[in-house]
């Protein structure tokens, strides 16, 4: 049988991959896909521990990071789609306006 | 070797590459087809925790729906490549300060990582104290009594990000 600690150990290089990609890319697009990357890796942790202890709490908390991500991905995308509209660019460099 | 180990090596092979694929390259149309990829093989992973449900969810409204969602708006944009020159020239990577301090708490949190892992107590094979709880009339008599709260408060967020897509997104004027 496979150990716990192995889905743990994947769970925890995945949520790596997907923070480098927010750091590393410089296009929205691509950013958000990274942040859809980690939230696997979370709820792939979360269902591991929920075969672990014999639940299905584990199973039901990713279904709720699902319909999360769905809202942030519909609400994500159409923030980019209304930047580019402004901007011509997808670069994260050309959305500084607030800062000082 | 047992099968279940060869296949979540495989499984794990699989989506480790797919996000590296995501990540490690330029062209935002590769990004979201590696990522299906990525989650095609997190969804065998699903079936090898037992959890058949969460693994065709996974196909059906991850890579079936969100990633469209992606695709159309990469090519509704016409999003190209990022140009590599621009990164080499402007990126944070390339300052000292953020790299030093990154660099400090990149090697303090895998410092943690290997402790922890070096500590962990040995519980052989995952769901071998429990049986499995992977039926799904299990599942939905537990999301609709124990989880009722959170099913409909779920149903206002659904609703809260439609209605905000449509107006983010949606041409002013006509």
């Amino acid at each position: 049988m496979v150990p716990i600690t192995h889905y743990l150990i994947l769970s925890g290089i995945l949520f790596a991959i997907g923070t480098a990609g927010v750091f590393l890319r410089r296009n929205v697009i691509t950013l958000l896909l990274s942040v859809e990357v980690m939230l696997n890796a979370v709820n792939l942790s979360f269902v591991a521990f929920g075969r672990q202890f014999g639940t299905v709490d584990g199973q039901i908390i990713t279904f709720f990071v699902m319909t999360v991500a769905a809202a942030e991905a519909a609400v994500g995308l159409a923030i980019v789609i209304a930047l580019f509209r402004h901007r011509e660019s997808l670069s994260p460099e050309a959305f500084t306006n607030l800062k000082w | 070797m047992a099968f279940d180990l060869i296949a979540f090596y495989v499984f794990a092979a699989i989506t480790v590459l797919g996000a590296l694929a995501v990540v490690g390259q330029r062209n935002p149309v590769y990004s979201v087809v590696a990522i299906v990829g990525s989650f095609c093989g997190l969804s065998g992973l699903y079936v090898l925790l037992e959890a058949p449900f969460v693994a065709v969810v996974q196909i059906i409204i991850y890579a079936g729906a969100i990633l469209v969602l992606f695709l159309f708006t990469v090519m509704l944009l016409n999003a190209t490549r990022e140009d590599g020159a621009e990164w080499d020239r402007s990126h944070p990577y390339y300052r000292p300060g953020p790299t030093r301090i990154g660099g400090v708490l990149a090697v303090v949190l895998l410092g943690q990582l290997l402790w922890a892992m070096t500590h962990i107590a040995d519980t052989g094979g995952i769901g071998e104290q429990q049986p499995a709880a992977s039926s799904v009339r299990l599942l939905g008599r537990v999301l609709f009594t124990d989880y009722m709260f959170a099913f409909e408060v779920t149903s206002i967020l659904i609703i809260a990000a439609m209605v905000g897509a449509v107006v983010l997104a949606g041409r002013k004027g006509n």
